[in-house]
């Protein structure tokens, strides 16, 4: 028979049980402790000034507020930083990772009482720094091609970027195995396979949000903003008409929450990407000038951004035709994603934080919890966003093959020559003059 | 150090199913290490499987007159040779042969280490959850095999039609494929068991990102030309050999606590003996278009074919040697394949990092309380006892050929250029062409397409 934790555990217990850890341990006893966590003692961070304001009102209310303020507060600041630009927003991606990371850590290392493992909090953030270094070492080579030709050690650094990447994590690596002490061994291999998955999943996705920045911010503001009206909606819908519990494991869904929110996401969604596409500096891709040596937003915009006639079905409407954007036709599948996978990754992180017996992921954010709480549907939509990109959306990188072009032996390059040129000239796009010329 | 779940008398298990292990030097700091860990929580301690003796009967029978040291010795050497052999037989059957054995030797190992994680955890009842842990590996390769044959076989892929739609929507295939995985997982969660479900949700992400994605590192290497994929294991196996030969002679200074048995003598002495074997082993098998050539798959006999006009690195140059070496031997200069210098960096990186790989599998065994990973290999242990030095020399020769070798695969570079627009392309087709004139390898003038 299994030895868990055989607590009568209550997933609808008030907030406050959780976060006491007398009560937790009383009932451990007969098992490892390990399984309970110190929780910190649930602080309420809220400012001075939000609590003398809301002093009169009753305990759920003030939550509800609590909620609401720092939810406008989150999503001016989202705007703030979208007008700051693409530099400020890769920063705040990269701060974000690095503060997701730092508390699943944290939560592992409450789990596993393991703050005094040796070496283990340089290890994780060694790796950390490893994982970041291969990840924006591809990303400078891909998009940043013109400076990297022209900067020497830049030029090294990326011919043999996967070979140094490996190096350095090999280093880790073999810095971890010399670190095994006898009565230690299985808490430190836990902690180097936590490290891992986080790895896994927060830095990996981190720079997928990245790319799809690059192609496009609107490719980054709108799948993020599907993922916050998604929740808001299906939270209103839910606090108004839900009745009907959704999964045992966060009792709090509902159905018609979940289904409230899949439409009103999709209706939202559909007009944010008229509103948006209209724009140049959302819809083109993120270039960086090498003269000038920044980031530059200005294209002719793509047929994904330009208004085209559609005719609706003839069930709708007697053959009427409307205009819209085709990216509108893509948001639909977005929005879609968004509410009914979404999801999924809520529940994962809720899973996660009952089978850890946490609350929150930490205490970052008044109201809210920690930023993992906040992102935790984000992941899962980043990954597709990023999918569905290089799909349905675009082809590879041009920059980016043309270097891989100049990278091979001669032969090789003169071989994709005379078949580039039969294909286009198959094509029509070459005009005879042009041959002659050079 | 705490432990997971508490385990009331498990001392006189773990005992009795040690003592029943063919003899070790380390079974005593096992057993102590062991009896030292029951103090607290020891849900750590698996339900080790006994340890049958699989020795063939036939085996047994040969060696019954000898004592338990040497019959441990016999046994281990026959394996040894039987599976050296099965090698040889395997690189002569061909690339697809290989293929497939690595396939299952992944499949294999990914179910040694499940099984483990299951014993850990005693999680056999758990909803839905050895489904999910195959359904995971399935994905993973579909992807990983997706992409190799979207790179390799790119002319069969663009002749067949339902082919070219799987591959042109791979990334989307896959990745819906893995959501359904983690909707299953999310669905499956169990209200008393989430921590455990949990658990072997990382436990199985975990190996797949070790036994998987090197599985086919390995394969890359394979399909860049055999002696990528024979001179790395014969390095690591030798450097197991020749570390244990010098070290059962020569040994007397501990390398590592975590691997008692490990010497000093036996580390420098094994390096030495597999550089040395490294450039003899590739001289050999540099002079053959079988392992030298990459592997290609021809489209009109639907085969692999191992045809080519051998690259200059396995082409014999000469060598100046330095006048200390020309001293010693009178020669002035020596006829080598660029390939033997390049055998040195991978026989140095298995004899100086293969080991730590193995101490990790060491640390790991030592972790969960096992003394091998299975029982499939008599006198060796599992699949993985054997192949755990061997994951990190595959990513190293693969980064290794990335970085040093070859540039990127010309047909992949021509897929890509075709699947980009056409003004993109044009782009491109420019600058190739203004870049190739500067070379000079393009006639000023051109004849009409």
């Amino acid at each position: 028979t299994c030895k868990l934790r055989v607590r009568a555990y209550t997933p609808h217990a008030s907030d406050a049980v959780l976060a006491f850890p007398g009560e937790g341990e009383g009932e451990m006893e007969g098992d490892s402790k390990a399984d309970t966590p110190d929780v910190p003692p649930s602080t309420d961070n809220t400012p001075q000034c939000l609590n003398k304001a809301l002093e009169g009102l009753s305990s759920r209310w003030k939550n509800w507020w609590i909620r609401g303020i720092l939810s406008l507060t989150m999503i001016i600041g989202f705007f703030l930083i979208i007008y700051l630009g693409p530099i400020m927003l890769i920063l705040v991606v990269m701060g974000v990772q690095i503060k997701c990371f730092h508390e699943i850590i944290t939560i592992g290392y409450r789990v596993y009482h393991s703050y005094d493992l040796p070496w283990f909090r340089t290890l994780s953030w060694y790796f950390l720094i490893c994982v970041n270094y291969f990840f924006y070492g591809e990303t400078v080579a891909d998009y940043f091609g013109a400076l990297v030709q022209r900067e020497e050690p830049l030029q090294f650094l990326v011919r043999y970027h996967r070979f140094i990447s490996f190096a350095l994590y090999l280093a880790g690596f073999c810095m971890f195995v010399l670190s095994l002490v006898k009565k230690h061994y299985r808490l430190q291999f836990y902690m180097f396979a936590w490290t891992h998955v986080t790895l896994l999943i927060v830095v990996t996705q981190s720079h997928l949000v990245i790319q799809n920045l690059f192609e496009g911010m609107i490719w980054f503001i709108v799948p993020i903003s599907i993922v916050i009206c998604n929740d808001i909606m299906a939270y209103l819908f839910g606090f108004f008409f839900g009745r009907t519990p959704l999964i045992k494991l966060s009792p709090k869904k509902t159905w018609e929450g979940f289904i409230g929110g899949f439409f009103a996401t999709v209706v939202f969604s559909f007009f944010f990407a008229y509103l948006l596409s209209q724009y140049q500096y959302f819809v083109c891709p993120v270039e960086y000038n090498s003269e000038t040596n920044r980031f530059a937003v200005e294209c002719e915009p793509s047929n994904l951004f330009m208004i085209q006639e559609y005719t609706l079905p003839a069930v709708v409407q007697n053959a009427k035709t409307v205009n819209l954007y085709p990216f509108q036709i893509h948001s639909i599948a977005l929005s879609t994603f968004a509410s009914l996978i979404g999801p999924f990754g809520g529940f994962f992180a809720s899973g996660f934080k009952r089978a850890f017996k946490i609350k929150d992921f930490a205490d970052t954010i008044p109201g809210h919890g920690g930023i993992m709480d906040r992102f935790d549907c984000q992941y899962l939509m980043a990954t597709f966003v990023h999918v569905y990109i290089t799909s349905f959306i675009r082809g590879p990188n041009p920059s980016k093959v043309l270097q891989q072009l100049l990278v091979l032996q001669p032969e090789q390059q003169l071989s994709i020559f005379n078949t580039l040129r039969n294909h286009l000239g198959e094509k029509g796009m070459l005009p005879p003059a042009v041959e002659e010329a050079q | 150090m705490t432990e997971l779940r508490h385990r009331g008398a498990t001392d006189k298990e773990l005992q009795h199913q040690n003592s029943e292990d063919k003899g070790s030097e380390t079974e005593g700091k096992e057993r102590d290490g062991a009896s030292d860990n029951e103090t607290k929580s020891d849900s750590g301690v698996p339900e080790v499987p006994v340890s049958a003796d699989d020795t063939p009967e036939v085996l047994n029978k040969a060696l019954s007159g000898l004592s338990s040291r040497w019959k441990n010795w016999w046994v281990r050497g026959i394996l040894t040779l039987a599976m050296i052999s099965f090698f040889f037989i395997i690189i002569y059957l061909g690339p697809m042969v290989l293929m497939m054995i690595v396939l299952c030797v992944q499949i294999k190992c990914f179910h040694e280490i499940i099984t483990i994680g299951y014993s850990v955890y005693h999680s056999y009842h758990l909803p839905w959850f050895r489904t999910l842990s195959w359904y995971f590996l399935l994905c993973v390769n579909y992807f990983f095999y997706g992409e190799t044959v979207t790179d390799y076989f790119f002319t069969l892929v663009q002749r067949e039609e339902p082919l070219r739609i799987l591959s042109k929507y791979h990334r989307f295939i896959s990745f819906a494929l893995y959501l359904t995985g983690f909707c299953m997982f999310v669905l499956s969660l169990v209200k008393k068991h989430y921590r455990l479900q949990f658990y072997m949700f990382g436990w199985t992400h975990v190996t797949l990102l070790i036994v998987v994605t090197q599985s086919h590192l390995i394969i890359h290497n394979l399909f860049e030309g055999m002696i990528w994929f024979i001179v790395p294991i014969s390095c690591v196996i030798c450097n197991d050999i020749m570390a244990y030969m010098f070290g059962f002679f020569f040994g007397r200074t501990p390398l590592i606590k975590l691997s008692p048995k490990k010497t000093w003598e036996g580390f420098i002495g094994g390096f030495f003996a597999t550089v040395v074997f490294g450039i003899l082993l590739s001289y050999v098998m540099s002079g053959y278009r079988f392992f030298v050539c990459p592997v290609e798959f021809n489209n009109d006999s639907n085969s692999f074919t191992v045809d080519c006009e051998p690259s200059e690195l396995f082409q014999l140059q000469d060598y100046g040697l330095p006048p200390v070496l020309k001293s010693i031997t009178g020669w002035t200069t020596v006829k080598l394949y660029p390939f033997q210098i390049h055998s040195i960096a991978l026989s140095a990186f298995a004899s100086i990092m293969g080991p730590f790989g193995g101490f990790f599998a060491s640390g790991f065994k030592r972790a969960f309380k096992i003394k091998d990973f299975a029982n499939t290999i008599p006198g060796h242990g599992g699949i993985m006892d054997r192949f755990d030095c061997q994951y990190l020399m595959a990513t190293f020769v693969n980064v290794y050929i990335a970085s040093f070798i070859r540039g990127p695969n010309p047909s992949k570079v021509i897929q890509q250029l075709l699947a980009l627009r056409l003004d993109q392309q044009l782009h491109i087709f420019n600058s190739l062409k203004a870049h190739l004139t500067e070379k000079g390898l393009l006639p000023a003038l051109e004849e009409a397409a």
